[in-house]
C-alpha cells in the first residue's frame, strides 16, 4: 500500500502514456489517433512534473515574506513542461489541419481506406 | 492480429521503461540546478515567480525557439489549409439574442482576465503563454456564439509580428549592453513582489501574450473557415 501511496503519480503518468500509445497503435480513425497523441503528451508532462515534486513542497513563488527556498518544488521541470505544452498545441493544430486535408482529398478519415496510410 | 501485435509491443515498451525508471525516487530533491535557481533566482532576476525567471531569463533562448515553433505551426496550418478551394459563403444560422448578447458581454471580460494573467506573470502562476491561450478562448467564444463575426486578419498579423519583434529586439539589446547572453536584464530590478519589478520580464511577457493570443486566434480562424 505504501508503494502505491509513494508512486501513484508515476503510475498515473505511465497509465496515460500507455493508453495513448494503445490508441495510436490500434484505432483506425485519424481523429482518434490525434486524441491518442494528445493523451500521450499529457502523460509525459505529468511524469515530468511528478519527477520534480518534493515532499510537502509549495509552488516556487515567493509570494509571502516568510516563505523559504528549501520548501519549494523543483522549478526546472515546470519550465520545461511549459515549453512542452506549447509545442503540444502546435503539433495538435498541425495534425488537425493535415486531417482536414486528408478528409477533403479522400472523403474519409478511416486509415484502412486511405491507401498510403495503411499498415 | 493487429491488436495482439500492438499489445505485445506495448508490453515490451512497458518493460523497458520500468527497467530504466523504477529507481527514480519520489518526493526528494534531485537536481542541483533547481536548488541554485531557488536560492539565487530571487536576487539575480528580481522575479517572485521562479518558473518565470527560469523561462525568460536563464533559459530565454529556449523560449525564443518555443515561440518560433508556435509561429511556424501557425504558418504551416495556414499554408496547408489555404490551397483548398473556397466554397463561397455558407449559410449561417444566427444565434438567439440571449446567447449573442451574453457572448458580447463576456468577450471584454475574458480579454481583461487574459491581460491580467500575462501582466502578472512574474508574480503569480501564469504568464504570456497562458494569458495568450485565455485571450484565444475569448475568440473561440465569439466564433461559436456570434456567427459571422471574424477577426481582422491584418491587425492580427500585425500584432503577432510586433510581439515577436519586441521579444527579439529586447533580447538583442540585453545581449549588447546588459550582459553576455540573450535576454539579459538591463533595466532596474525594483522591489520584489511589486508589479514594476524584475526588469525586462513583464515587458517580454506582455509581448509574448499578444503574440500567442493573436497567433492562436488566427489558428482558430483558419480551422473555422474550413469546417
Amino acid at each position: 500500500m505504501s508503494f502505491l501511496h509513494n508512486y501513484i503519480y508515476y503510475i498515473g503518468a505511465f497509465g496515460l502514456i500507455f493508453i495513448g500509445l494503445f490508441i495510436i497503435l490500434v484505432k483506425h480513425n485519424l481523429i482518434k489517433v490525434i486524441i491518442g497523441i494528445s493523451i500521450l503528451e499529457t502523460g509525459v508532462n505529468l511524469f515530468l512534473i511528478a519527477v520534480g515534486y518534493i515532499s510537502k513542497g509549495t509552488a516556487p513563488i515567493f509570494s509571502k515574506p516568510g516563505i523559504n527556498a528549501n520548501q519549494m518544488v523543483d522549478p526546472v521541470p515546470q519550465a520545461l513542461v511549459l515549453t512542452a505544452i506549447v509545442i503540444g498545441v502546435a503539433v495538435l493544430a498541425m495534425a488537425l489541419s493535415l486531417a482536414i486535408r486528408l478528409y477533403k482529398h479522400y472523403g474519409t478519415l478511416d486509415l484502412r481506406k486511405i491507401k498510403e496510410q495503411r499498415w | 492480429m493487429r491488436k495482439i501485435f500492438s499489445v505485445i509491443l506495448l508490453i515490451i515498451i512497458c518493460w523497458g521503461i520500468i527497467l530504466s525508471l523504477y529507481k527514480i525516487p519520489f518526493g526528494i530533491p534531485k537536481t542541483k540546478v533547481g536548488e541554485y535557481y531557488l536560492n539565487k533566482g530571487k536576487e539575480e532576476t528580481g522575479a517572485a515567480n521562479i518558473v518565470t525567471s527560469v523561462v525568460l531569463n536563464y533559459r530565454g533562448f529556449d523560449t525564443l525557439g518555443e515561440v518560433t515553433v508556435l509561429f511556424i505551426a501557425a504558418i504551416g496550418l495556414g499554408a496547408v489549409l489555404a490551397t483548398l478551394k473556397k466554397k463561397g459563403k455558407r449559410k449561417v444560422e444566427q444565434a438567439s439574442l440571449i446567447l449573442y448578447t451574453g457572448c458580447r458581454f463576456l468577450f471584454p471580460l475574458i480579454l481583461l482576465f487574459g491581460a491580467y494573467v500575462f501582466i502578472h506573470g512574474h508574480l503569480t502562476p501564469g504568464g504570456g503563454f497562458q494569458g495568450g491561450a485565455i485571450i484565444a478562448s475569448a475568440f473561440v467564444l465569439v466564433y461559436l456564439g456570434c456567427r459571422g463575426k471574424r477577426i481582422n486578419e491584418v491587425s492580427s498579423k500585425t500584432t503577432e509580428s510586433l510581439g515577436g519583434l519586441i521579444f527579439i529586439v529586447i533580447g538583442l539589446i540585453g545581449l549588447a549592453i546588459g550582459g553576455h547572453y540573450f535576454l539579459s536584464n538591463f533595466l532596474p530590478k525594483g522591489e520584489l513582489n511589486t508589479l514594476f519589478s524584475a526588469g525586462i520580464i513583464p515587458i517580454i511577457y506582455i509581448a509574448i501574450g499578444f503574440k500567442v493570443g493573436s497567433e492562436l486566434a488566427g489558428v482558430i480562424d483558419n480551422l473555422f473557415e474550413e469546417s
